[in-house]
């Protein structure tokens, strides 16, 4: 699909203003091959629309209610061309380090607007970059994570952070167990692990970060091996290295 | 350059002064017999006129020794011995000036030897009026000192001043005039006159904005209109998602308060809180006045699972300081949520063109 050639390039438009909607509807109306398929004004509807329309561009506003922009990018992934479209330039950054095509700073005009789809059109000619980690790339360094969200087929779910008992690696997922229930996603323990706060979450074991708050005891349960007792009773098994680990914070904690 | 040059009135004044010096002088010269009044005031005069420019070097010394910051011994060695050279350097020109009277004019024939005596006096007389001159000098310095610290005090008050109405300007937030001209930007496509509207809307409020600002205080009344404008404006971008209900009690109306006090926490209000929510929701504004305490309530709606903004406690901490500066303990700020509400609680005195309620 080079360009203009013939196929259409079906777009969705998220934001929550409809002024802003309107915007888009009218720019987009100059180009007959790009079709619209959803308008969408939160968070959770976009990630809805683009699971259940597999759309080939997405326009997508940053501060919105529900899910931010980012948000609704780590959940559906870059194998799509996004634009962002925002009043804030602080996060034109992070928009380029997950490849976003553009980076609309409101308000543009139709010059600037051409551009953009030129630049979507280019990208969806080519190949997409590889799906990254976003969400760790998507997450600015200083800023500490205070949520995490979870898709489950165009279902969403956010766990904020303070409710997460633990992470258990399995395989290419991590299982984040809250309350009782466990969300699975796509992510690696050891990204998981760089974005979380190490002051409130500790890898003590190969497979398993945990939250320190709900944490009651530390039992032996072998020779050399421990467990770790949550308040809800359940045992996570501690390694040599997470012990030690586990007592360096223990130690700091006193001290203090 | 020593300051009195630059100031000619003051230098004239300077010079005055020096005028019943001499007369002082010719009194002493021919008081304590031998000289006559003619003698006396032929050497007098040219001799005062000259010292008292050679007084104002005690500028120099003066400066470079500061009262407050030297030593009691310094200031006396520096001062006495310039005082001795100079007194020494002044009897010697008053010795040059009587050889010179008495060999270009008969009258005054054999002054040097009449005036030979008076030696010791005319030396004194040096030394005093120089010391005089570095008295007078610190007074010089001392006002300048005070008046330099006074425009530095002026100067302060003025950045002071600067800054708050910079913080003021700061928080008409920018991302808000984006999205508004963006919102025109959408609107001049599909409804020209809307447009208009919101343009006229948006200049509205920057300039009541920019006139309160610039007040010490204001009534609520004036502020309230301020949030009206406000909204008026986000009712736009926001449509049915943005209501707004108030309930201020009628005598509160007349009450003065800080610009700018509110229309910032309304901003919050939807920043934080309606613009999280897809359906959006109400922000509730009343006032009562109670016992000369006025309370005013800020109160919205808000998705307690959107993650706590970054930088609610800036303006919050801004009002909070204005207040406290404003009123001391008098007055208050206080925050809190219950469930799905946010509220932001003031309490400040009634008060009315200065006077208590």
């Amino acid at each position: 699909m080079s360009g203009v050639a013939g196929k259409k390039i079906r777009a969705v438009i998220v934001d929550d203003e409809e002024l802003a909607r309107q915007m888009l509807r009218e720019f987009l109306s100059a180009h007959p091959e790009v079709e619209i398929a959803a308008e969408c004004g939160n968070g959770f509807e976009a990630v809805k629309a683009v699971m259940e329309l597999k759309p080939d561009l997405v326009f997508l506003d940053i501060q919105m209610p529900k899910l931010d922009g980012f948000e609704v990018l780590e959940l559906i992934g870059t194998d799509r061309a996004v634009i962002f479209v925002t009043a804030y330039d602080e996060y034109a950054i992070r928009a380029f380090d997950i490849h976003a095509v553009d980076y609309l700073l409101k308000p543009f005009g139709a010059e600037r607007f051409e551009t953009a789809l030129q630049r979507a059109r280019q990208r969806l000619g080519g190949k997409l970059p590889e799906a990254t980690e976003l969400s760790s790339s998507a997450r600015p360094p200083s800023q500490a994570l205070e949520r995490i969200v979870v898709r489950d087929g165009t279902r969403v779910f956010i766990i904020p952070i303070a409710k997460l008992e633990y992470a258990e690696a399995q395989d290419d997922y991590v299982a984040l167990v809250t309350e009782g229930k466990k969300h699975l996603k796509q992510q690696t323990i050891s990204s998981l692990e760089g974005v979380l706060d190490p002051a409130r979450f500790l890898r003590i074991h190969r497979s398993y970060i945990v939250n320190l708050e709900k944490v009651t005891k530390v039992e032996p349960y072998s020779k050399d091996n421990h467990v770790v007792v949550l308040s809800n009773g359940t045992q996570l098994p501690v390694s040599r290295s997470g012990y030690a680990r586990l007592r360096e914070f223990l130690e700091q904690t006193r001290t203090k | 350059m020593h300051p009195l040059f630059t100031r000619p009135r003051q230098l004239g004044l300077y010079l005055l002064a020096w005028i019943p010096l001499a007369g002082i002088l010719v009194y002493l010269l021919t008081g304590g017999g031998g000289l006559g009044l003619g003698e006396a005031t032929a050497l007098t005069v040219p001799l005062c006129l000259v010292y008292a420019f050679v007084c104002l070097a005690a500028w120099y010394p003066c400066r470079a020794t500061p009262l407050e910051k030297s030593g009691f011994a310094k200031l006396l060695l520096t001062h006495l011995t310039a005082a001795a050279l100079l007194g020494t350097y002044w009897t010697y020109q008053a010795k040059e000036l009587a050889i010179g009277l008495a060999h270009f004019w008969p009258r005054f024939a054999g002054l040097d030897q009449r005036l030979a005596k008076h030696f010791p006096l005319l030396w004194i007389t040096g030394v005093l009026l120089y010391l005089m001159s570095v008295t007078f000098h610190y007074v010089l310095l001392a006002e300048q000192a005070s008046r330099e610290a006074q425009e530095r005090a002026l100067q302060a008050r003025v950045l002071a001043r600067d800054a708050e109405l910079k913080a003021l300007r700061a928080q008409v937030n920018p991302h808000f005039l984006f999205n508004c001209l963006h919102s025109v930007s959408a609107l001049t496509g599909s409804d020209a006159g809307k447009a208009r509207e919101m343009c006229i809307l948006l200049a509205d409020f920057l300039r009541t904005t920019l006139r309160l600002g610039g007040k010490e205080t204001i009534t609520l009344q004036e502020e309230l209109a301020l949030v009206r404008g406000y909204l008026a404006i986000e009712k736009v971008r926001f449509g049915a998602r943005l209501l707004m209900e108030e309930d201020v009690e009628k005598k509160t109306m007349e009450v003065l308060i800080p610009p700018l006090l509110l229309q910032p926490l309304v901003e919050n209000a939807i920043r934080h809180g309606i613009a999280n929510l897809p359906e959006g929701g109400i922000i509730r504004l009343s006032a009562q006045e109670k016992s000369n305490v006025v309370s005013i309530l800020v109160e919205n709606s808000f998705d307690p699972e959107s993650p706590a903004p970054l930088k609610t406690g800036l303006g919050l901490d801004n009002i909070r300081q204005r207040l406290d500066t404003r009123y001391g303990p008098e007055a208050g700020i206080s925050v809190k949520t219950e469930g799905n509400r946010f509220q932001v609680s003031l309490r400040l005195p009634a008060q009315q063109n200065g006077v208590m309620a």
